[in-house]
């Protein structure tokens, strides 16, 4: 019982230098953790990691490569991130939980030849499809805003489309784009495909 | 001495101006000049400038009966293989309407014997077989070919 008190005492009545060290600890101690956190999570959103693992490189890469979001008159570009991880900070650490799945399916190499990837892809391109158009195609939104576009400079079948079904939020951008920077799957019972 | 010299110089010109004019009968192409000029054969020519692919035009008119129609757009990127048809998004029969996309031709179903299929024959499957796209090229040789009357009125 005495030791308790004592202990009790020594807590509750630290010394000043005491508070001060541990608020400067913590102080500090906090932003070296979460400085370090948010860098290693910008390091992850990078496309230099994405490829580092051949599934990436050897397969979705080499076709983005010939898309026009890769390569285009004017050098802007999107990376892997860019479409793949959303840029606010609550839906990308859900999307980053989401993704440690990948890490599981590199470690048991559900898509480590060609031929795995292949047979794969329809249901890999379902997942991020329907993520796309779960969440109103937001990663394209970020840089393709509807507000701004200028119906006067797009072709007349992009006018058709974006003054009707995309105006009034029937359909959203996913729903016909699919397949712009990487090749599809077979598309048999896709809404919108033969 | 001297004069070995100047034959040794003379003799060194001669075979010179023969190697030269030999090497000039290797690569002669005897003035043939293609559609795209003359090149020698050893020499690699400049390939021509990228042409642009005409953006959403109106239906080009045919030139003659069964002409397969112009492709008036740009179709960069639209993939027609064993997975997918692009071109059927729009222009096939199930999305023609929606899309205000020309309908293919009921003949696409037909087999080579005639008879019709439910869905495209796989020998008209490849649009880009016969469709193709327009650049806004000038032909490489004048060309004052005219379409018959039947199809010029819609010009």
């Amino acid at each position: 019982m005495n030791i308790l008190k004592k202990l009790w005492l020594t807590l509750s009545t630290p010394s000043k230098a005491g508070v001060g060290l541990v608020l400067a600890l913590g102080f500090v101690g906090g932003v070296v953790f979460w400085g370090g956190f948010n860098t290693t999570l910008s390091l992850t959103n990078t496309e230099e990691f994405c490829t580092g693992c051949h599934e990436m490189a050897d397969n979705v890469y080499q076709e983005y490569r010939e898309t026009i979001h890769y390569s285009n008159r004017s050098g802007v570009r999107a990376t892997c991130p860019d479409c793949h991880v959303p840029k606010d900070w609550t839906h990308k650490i859900i999307r980053k939980i989401a993704a440690s799945k990948e890490v599981w399916g590199m470690l048991t190499g559900i898509i480590d030849t060609r031929e795995k990837f292949v047979d794969h892809r329809k249901s890999m391109a379902m997942r991020e499809w329907k993520r796309m158009k779960d969440n109103d195609s937001r990663e394209c939104r970020n840089c393709h805003n509807f507000e701004y576009m200028d119906f006067s400079e797009q072709g007349s079948r992009s006018v058709k489309m974006h003054s009707t079904a995309l105006a009034s939020g029937e359909k959203t951008c996913i729903d016909c784009h699919k397949g712009i920077a990487h090749e599809l799957p077979d598309m048999k019972g896709v809404e919108g495909w033969h | 001495m001297k004069k070995i010299m100047i034959v040794l110089i003379a003799m060194s010109i001669a075979t010179g101006a023969v190697a030269q004019t030999k090497a000039e009968i290797m690569v002669n192409n005897g003035g043939v000049e293609s559609l795209r000029g003359s090149a020698e054969l050893d020499v690699t020519r400049s390939a021509d400038k990228h042409k642009r692919v005409l953006k959403d035009r109106e239906p080009l008119q045919r030139n003659y009966v069964h002409q397969p129609p112009i492709i008036p757009h740009q179709v960069r990127g639209y993939k027609v293989n064993l997975n997918v048809n692009k071109c059927l998004s729009c222009h096939g029969w199930k999305y023609a309407r929606e899309t205000g996309a020309t309908k293919i031709s009921p003949t696409h179903f037909e087999t080579r014997e005639g008879m019709t299929l439910s869905d495209v024959s796989p020998r008209r499957y490849f649009c880009q077989q016969c469709h193709v796209p327009q650049v806004d090229g000038r032909p490489l040789v004048e060309n004052d070919f005219k379409a018959v009357d039947s199809l010029s009125q819609y010009k």
